[in-house]
């Protein structure tokens, strides 16, 4: 008998620590495949967010036309799905502190990539990548600097969506007998005749709160130019300034425009307020385009227009998707030919026609990009660029996670000095 | 379906040492109803039986861990017993316990960004916490929600159970009715009742009959509030609507352990108490109600848990909602730690949770505890 409890206790034993023993063999080869097994440094994993519609068909047609110019390396598809990459952010972020990281993996260019995964040393520099393929003047010299800390370069941009863009409905236009307006003032004109027509002048849907941040960013924009605007996220102009006052004031007074049920809505459904007619206005990045055209079958130009956000044309806002070269991988150069594979107009013009955005080369073929597309990349080559805070580009992750929370409780308090309060105190963080 | 659903939270409840065992937990299930029937029956054989099951649970590991010291031999039952609990308790004292100490540690560190940092910040975490406009009104509305969330429960729950245990016909399809809700997970709910209280779609549609509008959780208005911190206190309206998707799923739960203390009171009690001239209303004032208090302490313990810790319905449904009139805790901690990177943040809300919850578990252990050495 007492064997009889020796052996079942062994048995048990031997289970759980075979358990756990094989889970974690299976967590590490499917997350690190890189790492062992036969032919891991042929293996490059890529590590993104696109899941959705068409970044998804984007992904796999790059991943196909590279895996038909490369045979003998290996794609790894690892994309986490989930709105804006929050969900991805907090896998890649766990990997990275495990020394786990992807062969190479999606963020934004700016601070997202230069506050956390540069400035936490995770990354390795790509400049002689640049040198040999002879980029330094295939990119716009902004963008450069974008995904550059002190003076390295640190990934490869592959798509550009544009921030500062309002589409609006053509019909409610014409209807109401509104031009587009040019100006903060001409904007405010035209709301006021929409709302004594009955509609909605600017549709928001500020579930969650990036999408006010945008639009509060864009009266920054309008009201400092490029340049100060860019001083105002490095810190060289505070955040009391007399025309951020002014700006906060700009966006309270914009605010009165939206529809009541804002806080119910996110992006999608207050993109539905336009396409029914119900509201006249949006300000979205240009995914919106996007959505209007294959989700809701509107015609470019012709049911929607856009137009840049009052006062800021010749100024873009960029939200660039980018991908980098993690440190402590095994196999760097494998790695590097399929950012150098990115890097090209061939896999630009792959993947941005499918996503609805622009290359993020200068040099790209414009035949292969719709009306709206082809217009976004002349303004590309002659705007100046800005990088978007709600979508990480212009200051950390930590910053734009308490610039939301105050803009979010001044959407419905409307109080200037608790927002000019709330971020000069998160300023140090920026 | 009610008897593991009941499992789980039961053994959440209890927070017991013990891994996920099945038959553990029915035992489990059965000395609460045990309790319930031991109203009446005290120092019967089912007190007894409740209060060894009572004890196994409660420390099965520390059995053991008396009987090496007792006695010198160990008998066999004891290794057997040993043997199988050792494995998840060493698996609980890292995952649960052990991570509830690093996150601890975290919560008084500097690792507020994504390059950790484990200097020491001593409160820091905590100070800003309890100055912040968002974790000030996240409490206010965790404390509101928890009242009607319970309240409604209890209320509910109990009523639907009385009126289920009139005997009356097809009573088994009534109880389905009213508990299938909670075979759906709150992300599920959270999207429905989205949908149903949305103001421009949904339920509105049909007030507009009557000429009503309400916001529902878009609403930021607040109830009696006057200015406290840096918010306004008193009963945010949008929680509201958030309660009313809370109370649809979880009612049927109360409901079908009120109806199990229910089936335990025998007909004789209420038999003699009508005999002796009681009313109807008397019958339940004096008999009913007061049998099944452990019952009511279960649930209000088993809803606590649930709505301190609440995340997923209120992710699925509202959001943080304009103001932060429906964030909760739980959102907060995960926004700020995975999308701010404000991991000793995080871990400070973390804990404060963690403590929240403790103010309404802490004390039933001790009275569990006291019972069974009585």
């Amino acid at each position: 008998m007492k064997k009889m409890y020796g052996v079942i206790l062994l048995l048990v034993l031997a289970m759980v620590v075979a358990a756990c023993s094989s889970s974690d063999d299976d967590g590490k080869s499917a997350d690190a495949g890189s790492k062992k097994g036969d032919g891991g440094k042929n293996q490059v994993e890529i590590f993104s967010w696109w899941t959705g519609a068409g970044e998804e068909d984007g992904l796999l047609a790059l991943i196909d036309k590279f895996q038909e110019e490369n045979p003998d390396l290996k794609v790894k598809n690892a994309a986490v799905a989930g709105g804006a990459g929050t969900n991805a952010k907090a896998v890649l972020a766990t990997r990275m502190q495990g020394n786990d990281p992807p062969s190479t993996f999606q963020v934004h260019g700016g601070e997202e990539l230069n506050k956390s995964w540069v400035a936490a040393d995770k990354m390795e520099p790509l400049d002689d990548l640049y040198k040999e393929n002879d980029w330094m003047d295939k990119f716009p010299k902004d963008l450069i600097d974008l995904v550059s800390n002190d003076g390295k370069i640190y990934s490869v941009p592959v798509d550009i969506h544009r921030g500062n863009v309002i589409f609006y409905n053509k019909k409610v236009f014409e209807e109401n007998g509104i031009d587009v307006p040019k100006t903060f003032d001409e904007f405010v004109t035209a709301a006021d005749k929409l709302k004594k027509a009955g509609v909605t002048p600017l549709a928001m849907g500020d579930k969650e709160s990036w999408t006010a941040t945008m639009i509060f960013e864009n009266v920054l924009l309008a009201e400092l130019g490029p340049d100060d605007y860019i001083k105002l996220f490095k810190g060289d102009i505070a955040f009391d300034d007399k025309r951020v006052v002014e700006s906060a004031k700009k966006f309270g007074k914009l605010l009165d425009y939206i529809n009541d049920d804002h806080a119910s809505r996110n992006w999608q459904d207050s993109a539905q307020l336009v396409a029914n007619g119900d509201a006249a206005m949006l300000n979205m990045g240009d995914w919106a385009k996007g959505y209007f055209v294959n989700d809701l079958k509107l015609k470019t130009n012709k049911d929607f227009g856009y137009f840049a956000f009052p006062g800021t044309e010749g100024n873009f806002s960029i939200i660039t998707d980018t991908f980098g070269l993690p440190k402590g991988i095994d196999n760097p150069d494998e790695v590097k030919k399929f950012l150098t594979f990115l890097g090209s107009t061939e896999a630009q013009d792959i993947f941005n026609p499918l996503k609805g955005s622009i290359p993020a080369r200068v040099d790209a073929d414009e035949s292969k990009y719709d009306e709206y597309g082809k217009d976004t990349m002349a303004d590309f080559k002659e705007a100046s660029l800005v990088p978007s805070l709600a979508h990480g580009s212009a200051a950390s992750e930590g910053f734009l996670t308490k610039a939301n929370q105050a803009v979010n409780i001044f959407v419905t308090q409307k109080d200037v000095d608790t927002l000019i309060q709330s971020l000069k105190n998160a300023a140090p963080e920026m | 379906m009610k008897a593991a659903s009941c499992l789980v939270h039961l053994r959440w409840n209890k927070a017991s040492a013990e891994a996920a065992d099945n038959n553990k937990g029915r035992k489990t299930l059965e000395s609460d109803v045990a309790v319930s029937q031991s109203g009446m029956n005290a120092g019967t054989k089912a007190m007894r039986v409740c209060c060894q099951s009572a004890s196994q649970k409660q420390g099965g590991t520390g059995m053991a861990k008396t009987a090496i010291k007792k006695r010198k031999r160990i008998t066999k039952d004891q290794w057997t017993a040993i043997g199988f609990l050792l494995p998840s308790f060493i698996l609980i004292v890292i995952f649960v316990y052990g991570f509830i100490g690093w996150t601890g540690y975290v919560s008084l560190s500097n690792y507020n960004s994504i390059v950790p940092d484990f200097s020491f910040a001593g409160l820091k975490n905590y100070i800003y916490l309890f100055h912040d406009f968002r974790f000030q009104a996240d409490l206010r509305n965790t404390v509101f929600f928890t009242i009607f969330f319970i309240l409604l429960v209890i209320v509910l729950g109990g009523g639907l159970a009385i009126l289920i245990d009139q005997k009356l016909k097809g009573e088994s399809f009534f109880r389905n009715i009213f508990l299938f809700p909670m075979a759906l997970s709150f992300i599920v709910t959270g999207v429905v009742w989205q949908w149903l209280l949305n103001p421009s779609t949904g339920f509105n549609t049909f007030l507009k009959f009557f000429g009503i509008q309400p916001k529902w959780y878009t609403d930021t208005n607040i109830l009696a509030g006057f200015q406290w911190g840096s918010i306004e206190f008193g009963i945010p309206v949008a929680i509201i609507a958030v309660v009313l998707a809370a109370v649809w799923q979880m009612t049927g739960f109360s409901m079908a352990m009120y109806l199990a203390g229910l089936r335990g009171i025998p007909d004789e009690l209420r038999e003699a108490a009508r005999m002796d001239g009681a009313t109807e209303f008397q019958v339940y004032r004096k008999i009913v109600l007061p049998i099944l208090m452990p019952i009511t302490v279960s649930v209000i313990i088993i809803m606590a848990h649930i709505s301190l810790k609440i995340f997923d319905l209120i992710y699925a449904m509202t959001g943080s909602g304009a103001n932060f009139v429906t964030d909760v805790p739980g959102v907060y901690m995960f926004e700020t730690t995975f999308r701010g990177n404000y991991y000793a943040n995080g871990a400070a809300i973390a804990i404060v949770m963690l403590l929240l919850v403790a103010i309404f578990i802490v004390p039933y252990l001790w009275s569990a505890r006291k019972g069974d050495n009585a």
